[in-house]
């Protein structure tokens, strides 16, 4: 699937929880917890993405000409956003990646997560996600 | 019995407002304290009334500026117990005085391989100023350690001085955790050894009374912006000895008697150490506020905080995932706590979305993080116009959070 089809299919499956904020973050929660686990060894220094609090840590290797995401946070809420955006810009093309506008965030209503705070380091996250790509043009 | 504090929520504007379709709990005034509406007039009326270059006009308008900026340092000298209102530099909050006077001190008083003793409780603001000055000088931060309890270990302090210890830089209430430092064991100390002490009162000054003439710092600073007062504002106290010797920092226009391209004659008092435009309609407003403090009392605003915070403590105790740090009876307005298994992060950010508004991380005393081996917490702080209702409804949805995220 596309960036453009993975996002729409986010967009669907949120809009199922309306107004009830507290179904969605229980979803987010859920897509944290079953985001695959990042490989213990892959946790180093370099791959840190440092928020005020939350921390990042983001893995890109190419595989069939694709970029293969892995990620993990130690905040649920985090994770769960991370799981979003892997979903969306793994094993996409780099070209595609760097394109992405990512509007599904603001579509879904947690674009308070992306605000300039640096508190959970997302905003950080999806710059270097975008650098990962530019690197293997 | 009706008590003054059920209808000061009225006073301020800002609390009469939906956050996330929830009545806005406002739990981070230890961050900043909201504003009442004599103070946010105070500033508008000082623009619409009298706004005016200070100390050197000779016009009406500038007078009367003057004026009301001298009757504000007058003000709150008074509200200090200070006698000499000199002693008051306006400046533009803690972390400004505090590198104020490390700047100050590196110029004459500290050398080479100089001490200075500071305590795990201080906040970044009371350790990047000294550090700097360690790190340029060769200099060393001796640091106070904590007990089991979290309260400070004021045995080992004494073992700490030396003949190299030059000043005592110490946060009067834990910004973290609450706790109050015992000053006078620290003075006691202090002047035993004749070592200059500094005190750290952002978060002491809008909770409880503080006598400076009693406590008898060398300095003190403190903030008006979590004194109910604007953002921009706030002082520093010197002795009488100090307001004399304090090396500048910084100088420049108004703090002189005679320049010439040779030499300078600078002023006495506060003025040599007041260069510039100062923030002269925030320095009106911080006295506003502490006039808004006075009338209630700080004895009773104490009080009030302290019932919150006992309130607050035992309610949370009550959870079994949750750990309080710094337990005691004697806490300013603040609690720190964790969920267990929980990051802080997570616990604001579903709190937020009930309009309850924490703080979460480490509170700018990473430091003191590292001694309790904990990546941050969630800090609760109150105000005057914070409840116990407000309490239960936080509880309430803390629990719900727990829930959620387990």
């Amino acid at each position: 699937m596309s960036i453009q089809e993975i996002e729409n299919e986010i967009v669907e499956e949120f809009e199922y929880f309306g107004e009830d904020w507290e179904a969605k973050y229980e979803h987010l929660i859920d897509l944290g917890k079953a985001l695959p686990l990042i490989n213990p060894a892959l946790k180093t220094e370099e791959r840190i993405i440092k928020g005020c609090q939350s921390q990042v840590w983001l893995n890109a290797e190419q595989k069939d000409g694709n970029i293969v995401f892995t990620a993990d946070s130690d905040a649920i809420i985090t994770k769960g956003m991370i799981a979003l955006m892997v979903r969306v810009l793994s094993e996409q093309k780099a070209e595609d990646i760097i394109k992405a506008d990512l509007d599904f965030i603001n579509k879904i209503g947690l674009k308070e997560h992306l605000s300039p705070t640096r508190a959970n380091g997302l905003l950080s996250m999806i710059h270097q996600m975008k650098k990962e790509a530019l690197k293997r043009i | 019995m009706a008590n003054q504090f059920d209808h000061i929520r009225d006073q301020f504007p800002i609390l009469n407002q939906q956050v996330n379709k929830y009545p806005l709990v406002y739990f981070d005034s230890g961050a900043t304290a909201q504003k009442p509406f004599r103070v946010i007039d105070c500033i508008s009326d000082f623009y619409k009334n009298a706004n005016s270059n200070i100390h050197r006009g000779v016009h009406t308008l500038s007078r009367k500026a003057t004026e009301q900026f001298e009757a504000a340092r007058k003000s709150i000298a008074t509200h200090f117990n200070v006698t000499n209102d000199q002693q008051i530099i306006f400046t533009a909050g803690t972390t400004d005085s505090i590198n104020m006077v490390a700047q100050g001190l590196a110029k004459s008083h500290l050398k080479p391989g100089d001490e200075i003793i500071l305590s795990t409780y201080e906040h970044h603001s009371n350790i990047l100023p000294w550090q700097l000055w360690a790190q340029e000088h060769k200099g060393k931060l001796k640091i106070i350690p904590l007990l089991e309890d979290q309260s400070l270990d004021y045995t080992s302090f004494e073992n700490l001085i030396t003949s190299k210890t030059k000043l005592i830089a110490i946060t009067q209430v834990s910004n973290t955790l609450g706790l109050i430092t015992d000053l006078e064991k620290i003075k006691a100390i202090a002047l035993k050894h004749n070592i200059p002490f500094l005190i750290d009162g952002a978060q002491s000054a809008p909770h409880m009374a503080v006598d400076l003439q009693q406590l008898d710092p060398d300095f003190f600073v403190c903030s008006a912006h979590k004194m109910y007062g604007p953002t921009g504002s706030g002082l520093l106290y010197l002795s009488e000895r100090w307001l004399k010797e304090l090396p500048l920092s910084k100088t420049g226009g108004g703090t002189i008697k005679t320049v010439s391209f040779e030499k300078t004659e600078y002023a006495e008092g506060a003025l040599r150490l007041e260069p510039g435009t100062p923030d002269i309609s925030g320095v009106i407003a911080f006295a506003e506020a502490i006039r808004f403090m006075d009338e209630i009392g700080l004895d009773s605003i104490y009080k009030h905080e302290e019932e919150l915070v006992l309130y607050a403590q035992e309610s949370l105790l009550k959870l079994s995932e949750v750990t309080v740090y710094g337990q005691s009876k004697h806490k300013a307005g603040v609690i720190s706590f964790n969920v267990k298994n929980q990051h802080p992060f997570d616990v604001g950010t579903l709190l937020d979305k009930y309009g309850i508004a924490v703080r979460t991380g480490h509170h700018c005393t990473q430091p003191l993080m590292q001694c309790l081996n904990i990546q941050g917490t969630v800090r609760i702080s109150f105000g005057v116009y914070n409840t116990k209702s407000e309490i239960d409804f936080f509880i309430e949805k803390l629990q719900k959070t727990i829930r959620m995220l387990s």
